[in-house]
């Protein structure tokens, strides 16, 4: 496990305040949770709190989605150091970089994007640059492996990179307009380069697929354990079925 | 080869529209109303005929799991949580589910919503896939906003479905660790039992199924469980995602049926290994937490439940990781330990400490910074961690280290011979620490 702390007390801020806009979607948030549960929208409100916050999560943000939610301090402040996407101090203005480095993005050149932010950014990850713009850190898998190597910034993946594509894509973000996201080659999202090798049938998309009345040909089923209690004579709407527990 | 209309996930790509009119187009939401009308036990008949199983890494039936919710209300009402929580290394299949086909999920989760008595689910998606999340709000918008679920809606059937998010944490993807972070608090497994069936989220019983499982489910009702039953063979039936990555010409992710072979499914999709199929040192078949396959172990390999079994590892996720022989297979180990390290809740011993312990081992075995009979000490360890705590993580940590010893034992001894014999000129005193951490 990852022992995370809060930044220390001269970077932190004196005071947070959820804008009036952000009150509003928390309070839909909250609202998608059961009476009394409304601790289930703790992470939902971090992330808000963080990205209001300029990419990271201060005491005072914490303690603020404490009172929303009236939860113990204690309870949001373990949430916050448990889930390694808050970050606890300051990031990088233009971008905080966050490269995958698991084995699947290793066996693809990860190591070459790390060298990269090593650097042009900073020597060791959680530390800004001089001039304030960038931050790094190295993440475990973020569930891009066949788009491999992959960084994320901000919300945005940034895929099938290579040393002198992700100095471009860092180029963009220091310039103030990044570059698309998504795959960095010539490549349809998670499709192998050169096109698919499936769904080529252009038959899939002309007609509907629709086959008729649903499962009413009975003869068409193999025999199993199961398949003779659908039997029924007539099928039964939803409100007089016997297992219908609101009756 | 599977046929195109075969297929389930016809947008993996994105090349089509994803909207509410576009699924509708290529067949989703179509008869749904005549599905739940069937009622909820022909519906968990259906799903247990087509043999279908779960696929986030268990391979648990589907249909059975299902059957386990209680088939009346004590009062307390029932849920459906979706694990779309995909943060195992190697997989990425769900992502394409969210981005590019969410309507199939949400109409999937009316389905297994209505078959077990849940007027509310819950999508949990890791926090890493913000896009993925917007795509399917926007999914789940579109569906309320034409009454196809929510209150009163067209099927008759009462069913809310919010879209939740975590925000990067592995072990979340284990079930009653998901219900825990849910509930809003840290993702700390429960232990069993009591099984979620009976008390799950907010003490209420509740179903957690895979987002590919959920999706398959529609397709599977409307073409029938003999169609789906008739892809592969008995006990592993079924269309399923691969994600092909690592050492290969084009990494994708591809639908296919189970049980194709492990080579064809490299050469036809992904354009080969990277130096032909000779040049293959291993493959992990199912994601990180699976034992690796040596190459020659990998030809035949069948690539379903049962195939995988055969040669000790298991089908997990269906995530080939592809390794050829520049691979430094015992670095590629160690991060996986090192992933493992950083990825424990912490709350049982073995695993909080084991985990450590393993990566430092590893990391000097693959200097050839270690003693032989270390090789057996971390092996006896591994012994120690697996089904020794609360959830499976632990034995996921442990099966890729112990598939590295018993394949790879030789190449470790060789590095280990190698350094103790350059020691002298390396100016080591003491060439070789022992395991003491």
């Amino acid at each position: 496990m990852s022992v995370r702390r809060l930044a220390p007390p001269e970077l932190q801020p004196d005071s947070f305040a959820f804008t009036e806009e952000n009150l509003a979607w928390a309070k839909n948030q909250i609202a998608k949770y059961p009476e009394g549960r409304q601790q289930s929208a703790v992470i939902p409100l971090l992330w808000r709190a963080q990205e209001q916050n300029g990419g990271w999560l201060s005491q005072k943000a914490i303690e603020a989605v404490a009172g929303l939610l009236g939860m113990a301090y204690i309870r949001v402040l373990e949430v916050a150091t448990f889930y390694t996407m808050f970050l606890l101090q300051p990031v990088g203005k233009k971008a905080h970089v966050q490269v995958c480095g698991t084995t699947p993005c290793m066996l693809r050149g990860a190591g070459d994007l790390i060298k990269v932010c090593q650097e042009r950014i900073h020597h060791d990850p959680f530390h800004v640059s001089a001039d304030g713009n960038f931050s790094w850190e190295e993440v475990e898998c973020l569930g891009a492996c066949v788009n491999a190597p992959m960084v994320l910034i901000w919300n945005d993946a940034y895929e099938d990179l290579t040393a002198e594509s992700f100095e471009r894509v860092l180029d963009g973000f220091a310039e103030g307009h990044p570059p698309a996201p998504g795959p960095q080659i010539k490549r349809q999202f998670s499709a192998p380069v050169g096109g698919p090798t499936t769904l080529t049938d252009p038959g899939l998309y002309t007609k509907p697929k629709t086959s008729g009345a649903p499962l009413t040909d009975a003869a068409a089923k193999k025999p199993g354990a199961a398949a003779n209690v659908r039997d029924a004579a007539v099928p039964k709407p939803p409100v007089a079925d016997s297992s219908d527990p609101r009756r | 080869m599977l046929a195109d209309k075969d297929r389930i996930f016809t947008n993996l790509y994105g090349l089509q529209d994803r909207s509410l009119a576009g699924a509708r187009a290529r067949g989703a939401w179509d008869g749904t109303k005549a599905i739940l009308e069937k009622g909820r036990d022909a519906i968990i008949n259906e799903v247990k005929a087509s043999g279908l199983r779960g696929r986030g890494g268990a391979g648990f039936p589907t249909g059975l799991k299902w059957s386990f919710m209680p088939k009346q209300s004590d009062g307390r009402p029932h849920y459906l949580v979706v694990n779309a929580d995909e943060s195992e290394p190697g997989t990425c299949k769900d992502r394409e589910i969210m981005r590019h086909d969410p309507h199939l999920l949400v109409e999937g989760c009316l389905i297994a919503g209505f078959a077990m008595g849940a007027n509310a689910g819950y999508i949990y998606v890791r926090g890493e896939f913000i896009r993925e999340r917007e795509r399917l709000q926007a999914a789940v918008d579109e569906a309320y906003e034409a009454k196809l679920i929510g209150k009163n809606n067209v099927h008759g059937w009462d069913f809310d479905l919010y879209v939740h998010h975590g925000a990067g944490a592995y072990i979340c993807g284990e079930e009653t660790a998901l219900l825990e972070s849910l509930e809003g608090k840290k993702g700390q497994p429960r232990l069993k039992p009591p099984f979620p069936a009976n008390m799950g989220l907010y003490g209420c019983p509740t179903t957690v199924n895979n987002v590919e499982t959920i999706a398959q489910v529609p397709d599977i009702m409307r073409r029938g469980a003999a169609w789906f039953s008739s892809i592969g063979r008995p006990n592993n039936t079924g269309t399923k995602l691969y994600s092909i990555s690592g050492h290969v010409e084009r990494p994708c992710t591809v639908e296919d049926a189970l049980g194709t072979p492990l080579r064809e499914l490299i050469e036809r999709h992904a354009g080969g290994v990277r130096g032909g199929w000779d040049n293959l040192l291993a493959v992990i078949p199912g994601g990180s937490s699976m034992p690796l396959v040596p190459a020659n172990q990998c030809d035949p390999l069948p690539m379903d439940f049962d195939g995988c079994l055969a040669v000790k590892s298991s089908l997990g996720t269906a995530a080939i990781i592809v390794m050829d022989k520049t691979t430094d297979i015992i670095r590629a180990m160690a991060r996986i330990s090192y992933f493992y390290k950083h990825e424990s809740c912490g709350q049982c011993t073995p695993c909080r400490e084991g985990m450590g312990w393993m990566w430092r081992v590893l990391t000097r075995m693959a200097e050839g910074r270690a003693q032989k009979r270390e090789i057996d000490m971390l092996f006896e360890v591994t012994k120690q961690i697996e089904g020794h705590t609360i959830c499976a993580f632990g034995d996921g940590a442990a099966w890729p280290v112990q598939g590295l010893l018993r394949h790879f034992r030789p190449e470790i001894e060789r590095r280990i011979d190698e350094y103790t014999r350059r020691a002298d000129q390396l100016g080591v005193r003491d060439p070789v620490p022992e395991a003491a951490e």
